[in-house]
């Protein structure tokens, strides 16, 4: 099989906890968590009122006042991740023809942030049913219709190649840069800045969690909130940022010298097709779609060093997941270590997925799991090895990391090394 | 060997038209269906014309449970799903599972729905907010219902790339059926005729600000002043060939290229992308200009817009080189609805040996375009290219052609 392989070059990480990669893969080989009380907006009124809030100064990051004024705070997590993931990778973007550059951006509530803020001052603080144009900002309608990311991400890197928005809720960060391989193999692109951002700690967010209950309501020890595998998990807890990466050709990359930090090797996405935000405990369609993943890659699961779960910490998810990975991986689930870095930085929606390949190239990067803080109680339902606490020096040269989301959307992906033996 | 990804369904839910026949007559005959707003009352707004699909009660098509939870565009996506499927002959209880997909385009999601939760959340509290908030306004809720409705456990997707996401949805459901699924549900349909969908909207200074339903949206024409917006769009089926001809379906035609571009950075002296896209489109698609019969045009209706088009079209066919279309004149302009709605005009084109007319226009004679005006052409339409264009730069393009 002669197909074209893709690999991450370049790498740039805004999460809770640090902004940038390196303080990034500190925080999680520290085993640190970045989760804390709301201090967006007043929390009291919600059930809910702990978050994974990032630390971004926009400016400091060489955002103009008009850029900050136009750009929700979700594009302009974009806009700095994909110009530093570009600037990580060392390639000269001015030497290669703008239409065989792509832009890929997951999100999953576009500018959510920016909508509830302008929502309540059209609507006089929801006084108004017809809402009052006189008072919209002009970039209104770039709120309504996220594709305005992708716009201000080929614009921030002069891309002129096939550009979109992927959005499928929860799994669209995994989704996103599984789009990007796409346009590179099949040779629409070749070079793709692919990526998701979310910034979702607004009170619509809040509220609409609540509602269902899938937010935890832990306040009282805020840094201990999120506890994906833990027998006391009840809930997740709403986080914020973007990790966006420069995903070229495997063979143009080696020809530039650039550094590789791991291939794409498997992508698959499948749907539960059974509820919008439920469940069913067996996880077979995740399972469908590490399978598949697995035979793209053309990897046998023992192949598999460690798993980045989806971890969100509710009480259905942790233990949907576990049976996906028994189901796919088989005895080889019980010998992987598996750990949620959501323990840590939270779950950023449409986000997290690309953190969490961000992450799953970091260890393989540095040889180290990190691991799932907060950790205390093993719950028998989920009877894995989470790597609990403390991360763990281990070699790795394939890493699945899965998403599961709203709308019963399923994704898994497989990192490998570009020198692994193929099957 | 590639393989041949064929349309075999259709659903439409266009302003002119519910269904597809409705649509198809309409749009021969050069009925269009833009009014007065009556979603709301536009009184106090600059711009009070839309293209509102007519005659649309959710209740007799869907079962009552999904009506709380659904805003008006996922009940029209739902059942233009259900129309697409009987269209094509294909019954999801009769296909594996993991065979069928759904990859769908969105604008705006659930717009109007996201605007009744706003408002209970501003007025009366957070605890005022639907437990369906969490889903039913967010991009993705119409593949997910779509997918949830048929028992569809294969390859999902949605994509944003405003009015040119259409065709960006249709190119990854072909990506996928040709990475090995049998059958994918795609195109698209999106609605947020409400007053924050409107104000939203307004805030880009595109919309027609006239009243007369005939004289608002005026692509190519030399009083070209802006756009009315419209809801709905189309449902397509797509299958594998060899599929398709397994299980006996007719089959409308081949998705045979595509194309996608983003306009270089405003301010940067490049030229648009439109052209490019448009050149891999063909490309693609293994065609010459001389084979494709028509171009559906995207006719953004304001001068800029509508100029980059005309010189992208010229620019590839020479001037009047190919006829030109756009019956967008008699829906308004749907988002991402609309190319999927040009797409199943463009195979209706190829069925029934005849263009469909632009309506309402005098062409601005700087665009050396040969318009089909006012009255539908008969013509032997083998290959079609659509165009769509996005707020944003966003370019895409596709050939579609008979498979006989």
């Amino acid at each position: 099989m002669n197909r074209r392989r893709v690999v991450i070059t370049g790498i740039e990480v805004i999460a809770p906890g640090g902004v940038g990669r390196h303080n990034f893969w500190d925080l999680l080989s520290e085993g640190r968590t970045a989760t804390r009380g709301i201090t967006f907006f007043d929390p009291s009124p919600f059930r809910s009122r702990v978050a994974a809030e990032a630390d971004f100064d926009p400016y400091a990051h060489g955002l103009s006042p008009q850029e900050v004024r136009r750009l929700d705070r979700a594009a302009q997590f974009a806009v700095v991740a994909s110009r530093g993931a570009v600037a990580d990778s060392g390639i000269d973007l001015g030497a290669v023809d703008p239409y065989r550059v792509g832009v890929t951006v997951g999100s999953a509530v576009g500018a959510t942030m920016g909508l509830d803020q302008e929502y309540r001052v059209v609507s006089d603080g929801g006084r108004l049913e017809a809402v009052d144009h006189t008072y919209a900002v002009p970039h209104l309608y770039d709120f309504m219709v996220p594709s305005s990311f992708a716009s201000e991400v080929a614009w921030a890197v002069g891309a002129e190649g096939p550009s979109t928005v992927v959005s499928t809720g929860c799994t669209s960060g995994i989704d996103s840069v599984g789009y990007a391989v796409e346009l590179v193999r099949e040779g629409s692109a070749d070079v793709v800045i692919a990526g998701s951002s979310d910034a979702p700690i607004s009170p619509i967010t809040m509220a609409c969690f609540d509602a269902i209950k899938a937010t935890t309501p832990r306040h009282d020890d805020p840094e201990c909130a999120s506890r994906p595998f833990d027998a006391t998990r009840n809930g997740f807890v709403l986080g914020e940022g973007a990790a966006f990466f420069v995903l070229e050709e495997l063979e143009s990359a080696q020809k530039r010298g650039a550094h590789i930090y791991a291939e794409i090797a498997g992508y698959a996405t499948r749907s539960n097709a059974y509820h919008m935000t439920g469940l069913r405990p067996d996880g077979v369609e995740m399972a469908e779609a590490i399978n598949l993943a697995l035979a793209e890659a053309r990897l046998n699961p023992e192949a598999i060093d460690y798993i980045n779960a989806h971890g969100s910490g509710t009480k259905q998810n942790d233990r949907h997941e576990t049976a996906a990975f028994k189901r796919s991986l088989g005895d080889h689930a019980y010998q992987t270590p598996v750990s949620s870095i959501k323990s840590m930085v939270g779950h950023s929606l449409g986000a997290i997925g690309s953190i969490e390949i961000a992450a799953s190239a970091l260890a393989m990067e540095y040889d180290v799991v990190p691991p799932t803080a907060n950790l205390q109680t093993p719950d028998p339902e989920c009877d894995l090895d989470y790597v609990p606490v403390v991360a763990r020096d281990q070699l790795i040269d394939a890493v699945l990391t899965v998403g599961s989301g709203f709308g019963g959307f399923q994704s898994a992906m497989v990192l490998a090394s570009p020198e692994r033996s193929l099957v | 060997m590639t393989t041949s990804v064929v349309v075999t369904g259709l659903g439409v839910a266009a302003p002119n038209g519910l269904g597809t026949q409705d649509y198809w007559s309409a749009t021969l005959g050069g009925k269009h269906g833009i009014g007065r707003v009556t979603r709301f009352d536009p009184t106090n707004y600059p711009a009070r014309l839309a293209g509102e699909v007519p005659g649309f009660v959710p209740e007799e098509h869907l079962p009552s449970r999904l009506l709380p939870q659904t805003d008006r565009v996922t009940r029209l996506a739902l059942v233009a799903t259900d129309w697409a499927l009987k269209d094509a002959g294909a019954d999801p209880k009769d296909l594996p599972e993991f065979d069928m997909g759904v990859i769908t385009a969105s604008a705006a999601g659930g717009f109007e729905f996201g605007q009744g939760e706003l408002q209970n959340l501003w007025s009366r509290g957070s605890q005022y907010v639907s437990a369906y908030q969490s889903f039913a306004w967010f991009y993705a809720v119409n593949s997910g219902q779509i997918s949830i409705r048929n028992g569809m456990k294969g390859p999902a997707g949605v994509v944003v790339s405003e009015g040119a996401g259409g065709l960006d949805a249709v190119a990854q459901a072909r990506r996928q059926i040709r990475k090995g699924t049998s059958l994918i549900v795609t195109g698209a349909v999106d609605a947020s005729i409400c007053p924050w969908g409107w104000v939203a909207q307004l805030a880009t200074g595109k919309l027609s600000t006239r009243d007369e339903p005939t004289r608002a949206y005026l692509p190519f024409d030399r009083e070209a002043h802006g756009y009315v917006p419209g809801e709905g769009g189309a449902i397509l089926i797509t299958e594998d060939a060899e599929a398709a001809r397994t299980r006996g379906a007719r089959v409308y035609g081949e998705i045979a290229g595509y194309g996608a571009t983003i306009d270089p950075r405003p301010g940067i002296d490049r030229e648009p992308g439109l052209r490019r896209a448009i050149q891999v489109a063909l490309a693609d698609a293994g065609v010459d200009t001389v084979d494709v019969d028509v171009v559906f045009a995207d006719g953004a209706g304001d001068p800029a817009g509508d100029r980059v088009e005309a010189e992208a079209i010229s620019d590839v066919f020479g001037d009047r080189g190919v006829p030109v279309t756009v019956p967008k004149t008699m829906t308004g302009r749907l988002y991402s609805g609309g190319a999927p709605l040009d797409l199943a005009a463009a195979f209706l084109s190829m069925r029934d040996g005849v263009i469909p007319p632009t309506v309402h226009i005098e062409p601005c004679t700087d665009y050396p375009l040969d318009l089909v005006l006012a009255e539908p052409r008969q013509a032997e339409v083998r290959t079609a290219l659509v165009l769509a264009r996005g707020s944003g730069g966003f370019n895409s393009a596709m050939v579609v052609r008979t498979t006989a």
